[in-house]
């Protein structure tokens, strides 16, 4: 459905994207997971036509947004990163100026209105809605012209969790409903987690690693996580046998970090000897399965939400 | 303390970083103030031409007006002149240009002379707008002149001209609506197209099958049609409270504020087609709109400024669109008239606003 190849997309010096292929198959969820910079918006906007590769091809649908533009603007339906609506249009009117471009009816605009909840704010100002519901509104929009594909950009960047749990719910469904194909991105693991089978690791403009998320999980290298503080500073160089250590991030006061690990069950008790031959004592300590987030971390030595 | 000076500190350096700021607070001032200066002081006398009508040939029968009236040179058709004031005051050069009422009446129209004096045996005729404090200050200061010239206060009369068409507000309104489309167009068009283009609105609309064309027709079309409305208040307005009426043709006048819509429209788009900043944009906006607000004759008369000024500001677009909605509007002027002004305004609207497109950031 979507096949990128070997695209490239420079920002004067900054290689924003670097060189990346991906494919996604018709009816896939996708995720598109890495911190602020990864490249993930940029990647996405080409997709979407609204910027263009230095290098390389993106197909949709075997088209190429050159020549099949106006074909292309009906199969997919997006939402871009904090895209904020005229003000003072009611939620009705919003819907309506949107439909207007795809030659949609009134019973489709009441459709949406009720697949996003957005029904008993439908005479509401943009500019009186909250968060979650303009980000609804937008995803509302996107699903519009019910596309075939569907591109969201941070759909749940900056939402509480109720808030964000009301978007998962629509997409769950209408992955249920319809045959969509999407790509969305994220820096929240949980949210790449909970409603994409293919789960897609970027940094600095590239990417790290794809797969289910067991795949992912399995794949590279299994490993269990030690998270801890500490009422004193530790050095990473001083942690002991540094060879069964697969990573470790110790933040820069030195009092807090994670130690990932190949197999927990030895790896701890030499730890706690660690700490106690230091005189050091620990606030907190917690072990874990290793997560995205832990995987993220083991590839680049640092978090994904930094 | 400390805190103050923080908050002083921040908000001087948000000003200074952004050099868009930087420019139109400060330098765009500075440049105004130059070239309005240049514009107004670069002379070292300022010229009023004052229309003289002397049906009864009473200059070369009365020994005070000929003594008065010092022509430039022996040509019975040169302009007469005669300079008031003192180094102190500065000094004004009256150009009495001879003429007939007829032409002085639409000289007076068109906002080149703001007085008119009638000989009439040995007494003279003042005709001027007593609202109008630039006639009133030539009144004065020639009244003046001549008393102390001739030695006596001679019998003089003030007829105050208050006929529809001559008065400051007949050339005040149709030049106010010509500033409505301006402002109207620039500020609804461009500055509403700049903030889409930073909410990342337009990135969003135009990631539908929406076309363009339509979009920019829509943007121009509510702005047409919210002109007329607000074109219409202002002589509706004017029309009840001080009896102003249209001696030209209705046609001409709609085609002229179409003209007008389209050159502004074209100027906006031209204007908002690169910039996501609205205080960038606002400094765009005023750089086109300042000059013309001052220098296109809209709340007094550009013929005083030099002469190489004034062939410039007649080719400005707010110039030619104030100008000829006032020769509609009080010179009775007709579709034969304003045919040409109304080509080139709708020429400067599709060279700015093909010129705009092209460079158009629509993501």
């Amino acid at each position: 459905m979507i096949k990128v190849t070997k695209v490239h997309k420079n920002f004067k010096e900054i290689k924003a994207v670097n060189g990346i292929d991906l494919f996604i198959p018709k009816g896939e969820y996708a995720a598109l997971l890495g911190p602020n910079g990864a490249g993930k918006t940029t990647l996405v906007e080409m997709i979407e036509g609204l910027q263009h590769p230095d290098a390389g091809e993106i197909k949709i649908k075997e088209k190429g947004w050159k020549d099949h533009a106006e074909e292309l603007h009906h199969a997919i339906g997006l939402s871009l990163q904090e895209t904020r609506f005229v003000d003072k249009l009611t939620v009705l009117e919003t819907l309506k100026l949107f439909a207007s471009f795809y030659g949609l009816s009134k019973n489709r605009i009441q459709e949406i209105m009720e697949l996003v909840n957005l029904n008993e704010k439908k005479k509401s100002y943009v500019v009186n809605l909250s968060g979650g519901q303009r980000q609804r509104l937008a995803l509302g929009i996107a699903l519009l012209n019910n596309p075939e594909i569907l591109l969201l950009d941070e759909p749940t960047t900056g939402l509480d969790p109720t808030a964000r749990r009301e978007i998962w719910d629509i997409l769950t469904a209408l992955k249920k409903a319809n045959n969509t194909t999407m790509i969305l991105t994220t820096h929240y693991m949980e949210e790449a987690a909970y409603l994409c089978n293919k789960i897609v690791i970027m940094d600095k403009g590239r990417i790290l690693a794809e797969g289910t998320l067991e795949q992912l999980l399995s794949k590279h290298k299994k490993g269990e996580v030690i998270s801890f503080e500490t009422n004193g500073p530790i050095l990473p160089e001083e942690l002991p046998h540094s060879e069964k250590i697969i990573k470790s991030v110790i933040d820069p006061a030195g009092n807090k970090g994670e130690i990932i690990v190949e197999d927990l069950v030895t790896y701890l008790p030499l730890f706690l000897e660690f700490i106690k031959s230091q005189q050091l004592a620990l606030t907190s300590l917690e072990c874990r399965k290793m997560t995205l987030d832990d995987l993220f971390i083991a590839m680049t030595g640092r978090h994904l939400d930094q | 303390m400390k805190q103050i000076v923080q908050l002083i500190g921040m908000h001087l350096k948000e000003f200074f970083r952004e050099p868009g700021i930087i420019f139109w607070a400060i330098l765009f001032p500075i440049l105004m103030a130059w070239g309005l200066g240049l514009a107004f002081t670069k002379q070292n006398e300022l010229i009023r031409t004052i229309a003289l009508i002397d049906e009864e040939n009473s200059l070369a029968k009365h020994e005070d007006f000929s003594q008065f009236f010092v022509s430039l040179n022996r040509d019975q058709d040169a302009p007469l002149i005669k300079k008031i004031g003192n180094e102190k005051l500065g000094i004004t050069t009256y150009q009495f240009e001879k003429s007939d009422w007829q032409e002085s009446i639409i000289m007076l129209k068109r906002g080149k002379i703001s007085m008119i004096m009638e000989l009439v045996n040995d007494s003279i005729i003042y005709h001027f707008d007593p609202l109008n404090p630039e006639a009133q200050l030539a009144y004065l200061q020639i009244k003046g002149a001549f008393d102390q010239n001739t030695g006596q206060t001679n019998s003089t009369n003030i007829s105050p001209l208050t006929q529809t068409g001559t008065r400051y507000i007949d050339f005040l309104v149709p030049g106010l609506m010509a500033m409505g489309i301006m402002m109207s167009c620039m500020w609804g068009i461009s500055y509403s197209l700049i903030d889409k283009r930073m909410k990342k609105l337009l990135r969003r609309m135009v990631a539908t099958p929406m076309k363009k064309s339509s979009f920019l027709f829509a943007q121009f079309t509510a702005r047409l049609l919210l002109n007329f409305v607000e074109s219409g208040l202002l002589f509706l307005f004017a029309y009840l409270y001080f009896d102003i009426s249209l001696q030209g043709n209705w046609l001409a006048l709609i085609l002229m504020l179409v003209a007008g819509n389209l050159a502004f429209t074209g100027i906006a788009i031209l204007v908002s087609s690169r910039t996501s900043n609205t205080q960038v944009g606002n400094g765009l906006i005023n750089l086109v709109v300042m000059p013309m607000m001052v220098l296109s004759g809209i709340f007094f008369s550009y013929h005083n400024f030099p002469d190489w000024a004034i062939s410039v500001i007649q080719k400005l677009p707010l110039t030619i669109l104030a100008d000829n909605i006032r020769s509609i509007f009080i010179e009775g002027a007709g579709l034969v008239e304003i045919a040409t002004p109304f080509l080139i305004l709708i020429g400067i609207g599709m060279v700015a606003f093909v010129s705009g497109l092209r460079i158009y950031k629509w993501y």
